[in-house]
């Protein structure tokens, strides 16, 4: 067997349809039309129809399911300019407690608390990062890792808001479609805003910075100001989760800043294949399900989390959606050496 | 003012004991071991087991845990770490995970609340001129300061040490001159956890067994490393000094409260000041370009 | 010369632990003039070139540029001004296809400045760039990842790179090292071309025939000091310099 392989190896082509439509503009028939939509409408219409199916339970996992979806989104994003996070759950703790905060002390409704909170809490954590930008390596991931843990204590120890016991009784939504359509929603504004980013001028230097930040420089470009503006738009979205989250659980408390929300993107984005959006995206609507249905594992979420990203990084380090995209648009073939 | 300085450092020293398997392992093959917290609360329960369940005594139970959480390290880089080696993220997130796999899975099997306790070696104490100190902390400053030459010398003095100081600085070069980056990997792996098990089950009698406990060492080994620079041993024990010395003067003239607001603190303040570190070197520019 | 010197390097000097890498270097250049730093290995060039490009951050001395102070400067500060540079070790975005490297440095605000705030067609541009590096239009070259591009071409995609930033003064750091005789033979009359059209540059490099024939005038430095300057056959004759290169026989026509 081994020598007959030997004399094969394999080919991978685009399909000719992916051709086609790649590179002609004239839109030709509707098989090509169907080619390009059908992956972007079908997910799109999903996730609008479900809020409409799934109510209770499966409703709130949902909701769950989309704002570690944001969560993943933003951790992608920033991975997409060469900093890796361990800890979104800084963004989302942030974001929660400028909420809470505003409900609880201005009894601000959630239509103010939400974009302050959102667009404060972006500058907060932009700002909070900023000096890390300048290092290179591990520090980015050093420091997100220690950042939520340390507040989360600082804020049992000093009891300041709330302390252990949290923030609760919060302004909750006032009408029940708000909650689920505002979290797709943002999921999808968020999804397709950001693959529209990244594959502008702005993305493609966010990219460049990545593979080598010497180049960018000599190239006349402002790396860090770029960096703290990409750290402030991921900031935003995390923290827009944390706002979110604490409206609808109408309670804020130190475990915002729980692993939880650190952990799941990160495997989100890894099982789902980084780079793309719609990984990070893919991988939280299967791991967040998948993990409400092992409710067994309630108490061993966190290590099967872990242990799914340890599988995903060591041995899939592609991820399903690049596979996905790979099966989709192009085929594979034996052609002989 | 006395026990200012005693607690100080005692503190300073516990806190070096918790950061030298991070900085370690990092400083010889630039691995960053974040399982580090996971492996210290494992070490403290395998020495739980060892001595309740298996019944061994405590002069055989305390080294044979240090030795098996060495061949868990060892472990550690030959199953996982080995295959994404070279690529610093995945090793960062990898042994993250696995750290946080291990805490939380000791949780899931029961380990939080008073339950498990390590015994102290010695009991007792003296007093310093009206501070009282008992024996187990003295103990721990005499380990930690022996285990600081001893590293020290080991380092420098030899073919191992050398070895490791030749991966740190080129691994390639290393390559050519016939040392096993590997090896060395996996050693380095080895030796880090072996000195997080020494400091379990030196400091882990002092306070209960339970996994937040882990998160707490994971915090302040890598506070410790910010603040200090990453590759810099001296660094991480001044760090160690300065914030050991703070908590203890947070404690005493603010309240206990607000101890862990210096951790924090000092790792603002360094990053506005000097992102590196204190010892780090500063790589943003001055590198071969 | 009556005219105002683009650079001036006034007493440049920088040490890296015990190593004096630069040690008191100074020199001018004038508008549109060809200059090429020699030296043997190790004596300083490319840690002269991060100096004044602002990667390293000097001990003391200065340096001017178009009469302005720009030592110490952050890269990218200096890069704005119209100073671009190439790697040694060719930098390039790997994951990037080649032309969308050059797309990079066309974002830079410098660039649309110059450009009277318009993009235009960047693509073009980008490959149009390309196309004179020797990446031809029709062929897949330029928008294959950079990253499966043959080593020459990585140096010329840097050289391109450092173009796109319509500079008024480009350091080439070892731009021939790694390329092949007819790469070489192609890209020389390229630099020559727009230094002709008065683009200031400086030449880093150890392929000394080639480097004589398109330089004005030659800078040669030795651990880190300068130890002759003038025209190619001058500074060969100069016995400091004959010593330093011991051995090799340097034929200039």
């Amino acid at each position: 067997m081994a020598e007959a392989n030997l004399k094969f190896r394999r080919e991978r082509l685009d399909r000719g349809i992916k051709a086609r439509s790649d590179t002609i503009y004239v839109i030709s028939s509707y098989r090509e039309i169907l080619y390009l939509l059908l992956p972007r409408v079908l997910p799109v219409v999903g996730l609008l129809v479900l809020p409409l199916v799934l109510t209770g339970y499966w409703g709130k996992v949902l909701i769950y399911a989309c704002i570690l979806g944001l969560l993943a989104l933003s951790w992608d994003f920033l991975a997409s300019c060469g900093m890796f996070s361990l800890g979104q759950a800084f963004f989302f703790g942030v974001g929660s407690f400028i909420a809470g905060a505003l409900a609880k002390y201005l009894q601000w409704p959630p239509l103010l608390t939400i974009p302050v909170a959102t667009l404060g809490g972006g500058i907060l954590c932009a700002a909070f990062l900023s000096p890390v930008v300048r290092l290179r390596g591990i520090y980015f991931a050093m420091i997100t890792l220690v950042g939520p843990m340390l507040f989360s204590r600082l804020i049992i120890a000093t009891e300041y808001l709330g302390g252990s016991h949290g923030l609760s009784s919060l302004t909750p939504f006032t009408n029940k479609w708000v909650p689920p359509y505002l979290a797709v929603g943002a999921l999808l504004v968020c999804l397709f805003g950001f693959r529209r980013i990244i594959n502008e001028d702005y993305g493609l230097v966010l990219n460049a910075i990545r593979d080598d930040d010497r180049a960018v420089m000599s190239a006349a470009i402002n790396i860090y100001w770029r960096k703290i503006q990409a750290l402030f738009i991921a900031g935003s979205v995390g923290c827009f989760a944390g706002a979110f989250m604490t409206h609808q659980y109408q309670f804020v408390g130190p475990s915002a800043f729980a692993l939880d929300y650190s952990i799941l993107p990160l495997t989100a984005a890894a099982l789902g294949g980084a780079g793309t959006f719609a990984g990070a995206v893919f991988g939280s609507l299967i791991l967040v399900p998948l993990s409400e249905a092992l409710r067994v594992l309630a108490g061993l979420r966190i290590t099967f989390y872990c242990i799914v990203l340890i599988i995903c990084i060591i041995g899939l380090p592609e991820g399903i959606f690049h596979y996905l995209q790979r099966k989709y648009q192009q085929f594979e073939r034996l052609t002989e050496i | 003012m006395l026990s200012l300085f005693i607690y100080g450092v005692i503190q300073s020293v516990t806190l070096a004991l918790y950061a030298l398997g991070f900085s370690l392992t990092y400083g010889i093959s630039g691995v960053a071991n974040f399982a580090h917290g996971g492996l210290y609360i494992l070490s403290g329960f395998i020495a739980w087991s060892l001595m309740n369940t298996l019944r061994l005594p405590i002069y055989l139970a305390l080294p044979l845990t240090v030795v098996i959480a060495g061949l868990i390290g060892f472990a550690l880089y030959w199953g996982l770490l080995v295959r994404i080696r070279g690529i610093p993220l995945a090793e960062v997130v990898v042994t993250f995970a696995a750290g946080i796999a291990i805490l939380e899975f000791l949780v899931w099997i029961g380990l939080y609340g008073f339950y498990y306790n390590l015994p102290i070696f010695i009991k007792g104490g003296i007093e310093i001129q009206g501070v009282a100190v008992d024996y187990q902390r003295l103990f721990v400053l005499g380990i930690g300061v022996i285990l600081a030459v001893l590293l020290w010398l080991f380092v420098h003095h030899t073919k191992i040490g050398l070895a490791f100081r030749g991966i740190a600085q080129n691994e390639h070069t290393a390559l050519t001159f016939g040392i096993e980056s590997d090896w060395t990997g996996a050693l380095s792996l080895a030796v880090g956890s072996a000195l997080s098990a020494i400091a379990a089950v030196l400091i882990l009698p002092m306070g209960v067994l339970e996994s937040t406990v882990g998160y707490e060492v994971l915090i302040f080994a890598v506070a410790v490393a910010i603040v200090g620079g990453l590759e810099s041993i001296p660094g991480m024990i001044i760090a160690s000094f300065i914030i050991g010395f703070g908590q203890i003067a947070v404690a005493k003239y603010i309240g206990s409260k607000w101890m862990v607001i210096v951790p924090l603190g000092a790792i603002a303040f360094i990053l506005a000041v000097r992102p590196s570190g204190l010892l780090g070197k500063f790589k943003e520019l001055e590198e071969r370009v | 010369m009556a005219t105002e010197a683009i650079l001036k390097v006034e007493g440049l000097h920088k040490h890296f632990g015990g190593v004096v890498a630069i040690q008191q270097v100074s020199f001018e250049m004038q508008p549109g003039e060809f200059l090429g730093i020699i030296g043997p290995n190790g004596s300083g060039k490319t840690t002269l070139v991060n100096l004044i490009t602002g990667f390293v951050k000097p001990d003391s001395g200065k340096v001017i540029y178009q009469g302005k102070e720009i030592t110490g400067k952050m890269p990218y500060t200096i890069a704005s001004f119209g100073i671009a540079r190439t790697f040694q070790m060719a930098r390039v975005f790997y994951h990037l296809p080649a032309y969308k490297n050059i797309i990079i440095p066309l974002c830079s605000s410098r660039v649309k400045k110059l450009r009277g705030g318009q993009y235009g067609e960047r693509d073009e541009t980008a490959v149009d760039l390309l196309d004179d590096m020797g990446f031809e239009r029709d062929s897949f070259v330029p928008y294959k990842l950079a990253g499966s591009l043959p080593h020459g071409y990585l140096k010329r995609l840097d050289l391109a790179r450092a173009l796109a930033l319509r500079p008024n003064l480009l350091i080439l750091d070892e731009l021939f090292s790694g390329m092949s005789m007819s790469e070489v033979a192609s890209t020389l009359p390229l630099i020559e071309k727009f230094n002709r059209e008065g683009l200031t540059t400086i030449m880093i490099e150890h392929r000394l025939k080639e480097l004589f024939r398109v330089v004005n005038r030659v800078m040669v430095l030795d651990f880190g000091q300068k130890i002759a300057e003038g025209s190619p056959r001058e500074v060969m004759n100069t016995e400091q310099v004959k010593k330093a290169y011991l051995g090799s026989e340097v034929e200039i026509d």
